[in-house]
C-alpha cells in the first residue's frame, strides 16, 4: 500500500490543453509534470523521459502520450511508459481533479 | 647452367609484362614445363610486375615491391630464364631466331609476342622536353615522383581513365592539377555525359582543375616543361606535363617480321599469329577488329593461348562485354557496353539523385540489356555484366532494373547473392553502428515488415539516411518481398502523402487539422508528434492571415522561441541583421549575460552571438533587456529565415562589386519571421571570392560587375550540395523578387522538413527555372503571395512574450494552501 499526501496545485484551465507544466516542487528530487490532454484528462510524471532525462513537460502531446523533446520517445501518460519500440518507465503519480482545482499526490509511506 | 642436353621445345617470350607471364602461368598449371623450356625477354630491367597498380604507387598506397608479381626466385623455381632490360630487335621466321638489342641470338620452336602497347604521343611540339612523360612503367612513375618531390604545377593531357589517374596521384602527392581534355566531358568512351559531369564535378571539388576542349597546341619552355598552350589561347604554367591520350599496340618487331599487321598484330580465335609458330597476346594484338586496353580480355586470351602451347586443339578465343572503373579512392563509377540507347527502338532508363550524386542508366535492346552507366553505387555493377554476358531476357524486371538486383529480382524467388554475400558483421549503418546481422536479427526475430519499424528498432538509416536503400534491400532480402514503390505517406495516422494532402487543403478549403484529418480518415484522431507539427505548417502557409497556429503542434523550440539544450536549458540568438553589430548591442548582450549569470556567450557559426545555458523562466526577462536595445529574435529555433550571412562588400573591400552588406540586410528585414518547410538560410558574397560562402546557401546571391549572380538549393550539413545557378539579374530590385518568389515557391511545393537542397534534387532545377525565371508573371505573383503573408508572420515573438503573452509556459505551477 502506498499513502498519499495530495498537494493542490490550483485551476485546471491553468494548464493548455494538449499542454503540461512543470511544479515547483519536485518529489525526492525528481521535478514533476501535469500534463493535459486534448480530453481533458490530467496526469502527473516524474518530468524526466527514461532514456536521458529529457524535460517531457516540453514535448508534443497527443492522444494520451507525449513524445520527448529531445529524441523523440513516445511516453504513455497514464503508466509513464515507453512506447515499442523503446524501454523503460518513468514514475507516473495520481491526479485528483475537483471543483476544477487539481490536486497531486505524492507517496509519502510505501508498503509492500 | 643446365649441362645435360635437354630435349624440351624452346618457348621464347618477348615481352615480360601482364599478358606474357599470365600465358606462362597458365601453361606452367597445365603441365607445360615439361615440354617446354622457357626463355623471357623483358624490356624493362624490372621483374613483372601489376602495371594496373603503377596508379596506386603514384598517389602513395603502394610501394613499387607491392605491386611485384612474380620474383626472381619464382622465374628461377620454375626454371624460366629471364633476360631484363634486353629487348628483342629482330625476328627471322624462316630461321626462327630472334635477336636481342644486346646481340643476343636465340632460336625458337614457339614464339610468344606480348610487346603490350605504346603510349600516343602526337606531334606536339615540345614532347621531348624534359618534364614531360607519359604513364605506361615504371620509369615514367619514377620520373613524376620526382617531379612531385621537387616541384609545384602538374598539367595532365588527356581525361580518360589513365589521365585521372595520373591526376588524382599526382593530386595525392601535394602537386597542383591541372587535366586538358580534347572532350567536353571525361572519360567519354566510358562514360555518358551526365555521369562524365558527375565525375568531372566530383574531382573538381577535390582540387583538380579542368580544362575541356582543350587542344594542346604546343608544350612550352626552353630547358625543361614550362606551360601547357592550348589552341583557344588559354595557357597553363606546368612543372611537369603527363601525357596520357591513349595507347597504341606495339608491333614494331612483328610487323618488321613480315607478320600480318593491322592497328594490331593479327591474330585468330586460337590466338595464332598469320605465322603458325608465333603467337600474341595482350594489349598488341588484334583480333577480329578489335584491340584491347583491359585485363580481363587479355586474361582470357592468356588461357586460351596457353591451352593452344600444351597441345590443347579446341581452345578458342571470343571477346565478351567489358566494364570499367576508375581506381580513385571514393569515386565510384561502372560501365560496359552501349553508353547510349543507338536509335529510337533502344530503350534507355535514367535514375538520378544529384544530392546523394548518384547515376545509374540502363540502356535496353529486343528485351535484353546491353548497357550500363553507373556513378556513386557501383554494387550492382557485375550483375549487369553477367545479365550482358549472358544475354538474359530481361523485359520482365524492365521496371526495376535501373534500381539494381535486391529491388529487380526481389518480387520472384531468387533474391540478390549481392546481398546475401555481404558477411553479417558489416557495417551498413556507418551513423549508428549497425550492422548487417543485427538488422537481419531484428527483422527476423522481431518480425519487422517496413523501413520505419527497422528505423525505430535498430536505428539503421534513422540519421543521415545514406544507407536507406541499403537497409530496404536488406529488407526484401530477408523478407522476400519488395515494398510497394508508392508515395511514401506522411506519418504512420494516414496512407495520404505530403502532395496530396496540400493540395486537398487548397482544393476542399480545409481550413483546421481536425478537418483535415476527417478527409483522410486519420487512424489517430489527434495525430502524432510527425504529422501535427506538418499539417500546422501546411494550413499557415495555405490560409494567412486566417488560420491560427498551434502552439501545442509545435516542437518546444518553436514554441517557447529559444532553443532547448541538452540538459533543457534555453540557448538564445538575437537578430544581427546581415552579421552587422554596434557597441550599443554588444553592450546590451554583454550585460544581458552578467545580469543573469549565463554561462557561456558564443559566435555562432552563422555571424551573431549565441547565449547559452539560460533558465527558461529567465527567457522573458532577457528577451526584454534585450528588446530593449532593439534586438529581436534570430530565429535560431525555426523552420523558417536563419541567417543571411554577409561579407563587407564595395563599401570597404579592395575586390568588391556590389554592396553585399548592405543587400543582405534587406534580404534578412524582408523574409525574417516567415515559416517555411525547413530552416532557410542566405548569403551575399560581394564577388566571386565569395567570402559569405552564398554557394552552400539555401539561397545565394554572388556579386558581380554586372550585377547578381542568384544561386539556390545549396546545403551545408550532413549531404553538402552546391548550389544550381537560378539565373543573373542587373538590380537590387530584382533580386528581392526573386527572392520573395523562390521563398514563397519552397513554402508552397516542398515537403515539411524538406530542405532546399532535396527539394531541389527531387523537382530538378529547371523546373525552378520554370517557374521563376521563364514566368515573369508567375514569379510576380508568388512574391506578392510572399508578401501578404509576410504581414501577418512579422511580430517579434519575443517582445510579444516580454510583454506577457504565454506567460504559462514560462512559470512553474506553484502549491496553492
Ligand atoms: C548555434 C549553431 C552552432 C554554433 O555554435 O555555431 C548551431 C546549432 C545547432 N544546429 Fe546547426 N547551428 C549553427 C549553424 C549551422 C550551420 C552553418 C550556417 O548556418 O552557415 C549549418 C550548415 C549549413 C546549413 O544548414 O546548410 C548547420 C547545420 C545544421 C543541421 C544540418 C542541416 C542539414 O540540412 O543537413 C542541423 C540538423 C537539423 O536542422 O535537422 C542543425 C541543427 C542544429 C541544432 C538546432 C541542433 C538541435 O536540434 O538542437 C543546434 C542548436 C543549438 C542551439 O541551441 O543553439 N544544424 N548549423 C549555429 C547557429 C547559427 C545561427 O546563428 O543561427
Ligand atoms: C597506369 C595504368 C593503369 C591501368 N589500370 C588498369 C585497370 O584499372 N584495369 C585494367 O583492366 N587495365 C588497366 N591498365 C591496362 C593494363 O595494365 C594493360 O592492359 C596490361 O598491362 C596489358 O598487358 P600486356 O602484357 O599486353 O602489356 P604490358 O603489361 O605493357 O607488357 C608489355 C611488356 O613488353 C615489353 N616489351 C615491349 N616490346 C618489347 C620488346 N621488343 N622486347 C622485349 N620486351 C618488350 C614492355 O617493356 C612491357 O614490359 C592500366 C595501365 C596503366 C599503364
Ligand atoms: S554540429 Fe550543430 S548539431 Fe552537431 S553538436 Fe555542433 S551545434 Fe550541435
Ligand atoms: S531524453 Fe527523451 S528521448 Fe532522449
Amino acid at each position: 500500500m502506498t499513502e498519499f499526501a495530495w498537494k493542490k496545485i490550483g485551476l485546471g484551465t491553468d494548464i493548455p490543453l494538449r499542454g503540461a507544466r512543470r511544479l515547483c516542487f519536485g518529489h525526492e528530487g525528481h521535478p514533476i509534470a501535469i500534463f493535459r490532454t486534448g480530453a481533458n484528462t490530467y496526469f502527473a510524471l516524474i518530468d524526466e523521459c527514461p532514456h536521458r532525462a529529457g524535460p517531457l513537460s516540453e514535448g508534443i502531446i497527443a492522444g494520451e502520450t507525449v513524445t520527448c523533446p529531445l529524441h523523440n520517445w513516445v511516453i504513455e501518460l497514464d503508466s509513464g511508459k515507453a512506447a515499442a519500440p523503446d524501454e523503460g518507465h518513468t514514475r507516473a503519480l495520481p491526479v485528483r481533479f475537483e471543483d476544477g482545482e487539481i490536486y497531486v499526490g505524492l507517496p509519502v509511506r510505501e508498503t509492500v | 647452367m643446365n649441362m645435360i642436353a635437354d630435349s624440351r621445345e624452346h618457348l621464347i617470350v618477348i615481352g615480360n609484362g601482364m599478358a606474357g607471364m599470365r600465358t606462362v602461368e597458365e601453361l606452367l598449371k597445365l603441365g607445360g614445363a615439361a615440354r617446354y623450356r622457357i626463355t623471357v625477354f623483358g624490356a624493362e630491367p624490372h621483374v613483372n610486375y601489376n602495371r594496373i597498380m603503377l596508379s596506386s604507387v603514384l598517389a602513395g598506397d603502394k610501394t613499387v615491391d607491392d605491386i611485384v608479381i612474380n620474383s626472381r626466385e619464382w622465374y628461377m623455381e620454375n626454371g624460366i630464364t629471364l633476360m631484363t632490360g634486353d629487348a628483342v630487335k629482330s625476328i627471322d621466321c624462316e630461321a626462327r631466331i630472334v635477336t636481342t638489342a644486346n646481340g643476343h641470338v636465340a632460336q625458337y620452336d614457339r614464339l610468344l609476342i606480348a610487346t603490350g602497347s605504346r603510349p600516343l604521343a602526337p606531334p606536339i611540339p615540345g614532347l621531348n622536353l624534359p618534364g614531360v612523360c607519359a604513364f605506361r612503367d615504371i620509369a615514367d612513375v619514377d620520373k613524376m615522383l620526382e617531379a612531385a618531390r621537387t616541384r609545384k604545377r602538374a598539367v595532365v593531357i588527356g581525361g580518360g581513365l589513365l589521365g585521372l589517374e595520373a591526376a588524382w596521384g599526382l593530386k595525392q602527392r601535394c602537386m597542383s592539377v591541372a587535366l586538358v581534355h580534347l572532350m567536353p566531358t571525361l572519360m567519354e568512351r566510358q562514360l555518358d555525359a551526365p555521369a562524365g559531369q558527375l565525375l568531372q564535378r566530383d574531382l573538381d571539388r577535390r582540387g583538380i582543375a579542368f580544362f575541356t576542349e582543350g587542344q594542346t597546341e604546343e608544350i612550352t619552355g626552353v630547358d625543361r616543361a614550362e606551360g601547357v598552350q592550348l589552341a583557344d589561347g588559354r595557357f597553363i604554367p606546368a612543372d611537369l606535363v603527363v601525357l596520357a591520350i591513349g595507347i597504341r599496340p606495339n608491333v614494331d618487331v612483328a610487323k618488321s617480321a613480315g607478320l600480318e599487321v593491322n592497328r594490331g598484330i593479327v591474330v585468330a580465335d586460337d590466338m595464332r599469329t598469320s605465322d603458325p609458330y608465333i603467337f600474341a597476346v595482350g594489349e598488341c594484338v588484334e583480333h577480329r577488329g578489335q584491340v584491347f586496353g583491359l585485363v580481363a580480355p587479355i586474361w582470357d586470351q592468356a588461357k586460351v593461348c596457353a591451352a593452344r602451347l600444351a597441345g590443347d586443339a579446341d581452345a578458342l578465343f571470343e571477346s565478351r562485354a567489358l566494364s570499367t572503373s576508375l581506381k580513385i579512392t571514393g569515386v565510384d563509377l561502372f560501365s560496359a557496353g552501349a553508353l547510349t540507347a543507338a536509335d529510337e527502338s533502344d530503350d534507355e532508363i535514367t535514375l538520378r539523385d544529384d544530392n546523394r550524386g548518384m547515376y545509374k542508366k540502363v540502356v535496353l535492346r529486343d528485351g535484353k540489356l546491353v548497357g550500363a552507366v553507373l556513378y556513386g553505387d557501383v554494387g550492382d555493377g557485375q550483375w549487369y555484366l553477367q545479365l550482358m554476358r549472358e544475354k538474359t531476357d530481361v523485359s520482365a524486371l524492365r521496371d526495376r532494373l535501373v534500381f539494381g538486383r535486391a529491388i529487380a529480382e526481389a518480387g520472384s524467388a531468387a533474391t540478390g547473392p549481392d546481398i546475401a554475400s555481404i558477411p553479417d558483421d558489416t557495417q551498413i549503418c556507418g551513423c549508428n553502428g549497425v550492422s548487417k546481422g543485427s538488422i537481419v536479427c531484428a527483422i527476423k526475430e522481431k518480425n519487422l515488415g517496413t523501413l520505419s519499424e527497422i528505423r525505430a528498432h535498430t536505428k539503421a538509416s534513422a540519421s543521415c539516411g545514406q544507407c536507406t536503400g541499403l537497409v530496404e534491400a536488406l529488407l526484401a532480402h530477408a523478407t522476400g518481398v519488395v515494398s510497394e514503390k508508392k508515395v511514401p505517406a506522411i506519418c504512420e495516422c494516414t496512407t495520404a502523402g505530403h502532395d496530396e494532402i496540400r493540395q486537398t487543403i487548397i482544393a476542399r478549403h480545409l481550413k483546421s487539422m481536425e478537418a483535415v484529418r476527417h478527409a483522410f480518415e486519420w487512424k489517430k484522431p489527434e495525430g502524432c508528434h510527425k504529422c501535427r507539427p506538418a499539417l500546422n505548417y501546411y494550413l499557415l502557409c495555405a490560409w494567412p492571415g486566417e488560420y491560427v497556429d498551434d502552439s501545442r503542434s509545435r516542437f518546444v523550440n518553436e514554441r517557447l522561441h529559444a532553443n532547448i539544450q541538452k540538459d533543457g536549458t534555453y540557448s538564445v540568438v538575437p537578430r544581427m541583421w546581415g552579421g552587422v553589430t554596434t557597441p550599443a548591442e554588444l553592450h546590451a548582450i554583454a550585460s544581458v549575460a552578467e545580469k543573469f549569470s549565463i554561462p557561456t556567450v558564443k559566435v555562432t557559426g552563422g555571424q551573431r552571438i549565441d547565449l547559452l545555458g539560460v533558465k527558461k523562466e529567465d527567457l522573458p526577462a532577457v528577451w526584454s533587456d534585450l528588446g530593449k536595445a532593439g534586438l529581436v529574435s534570430g530565429h535560431a529555433y525555426a523552420k523558417g529565415l536563419r541567417t543571411v550571412k554577409t561579407c563587407v562588400g564595395s563599401e570597404w573591400c579592395r575586390f568588391g562589386t556590389q554592396d553585399s552588406t548592405g543587400l543582405g540586410i534587406k534580404l534578412e528585414k524582408m523574409c525574417w519571421g516567415s515559416w517555411t518547410p525547413h530552416k532557410v538560410k542566405f548569403a551575399v558574397s560581394g564577388c566571386p571570392r565569395n567570402c559569405a560562402e552564398a554557394t552552400i546557401k539555401d539561397m545565394g546571391i554572388v556579386c558581380v560587375e554586372a550585377g547578381y549572380d542568384i544561386l539556390v538549393g545549396g546545403n551545408g550539413g550532413i549531404d553538402v550540395r552546391v548550389t544550381d545557378p537560378l539565373t543573373r539579374v542587373a538590380t537590387e530590385e530584382e533580386v528581392m523578387e526573386y527572392a520573395g518568389a523562390f521563398m514563397q515557391i519552397y513554402r508552397e511545393e516542398a515537403h515539411y522538413l524538406e530542405r532546399t537542397a532535396p527539394w531541389i534534387a527531387r523537382v530538378g532545377i529547371d523546373y525552378v527555372k520554370k517557374r521563376l525565371v521563364d514566368d515573369d508573371e508567375g514569379r510576380r505573383a508568388l512574391c506578392a503571395r510572399f508578401l501578404y503573408s509576410q504581414r501577418f508572420a512579422q511580430a517579434d515573438p519575443w517582445a510579444e512574450r516580454a510583454r506577457g503573452a504565454d506567460a504559462h509556459e514560462f512559470a512553474r505551477m506553484p502549491e496553492v494552501v
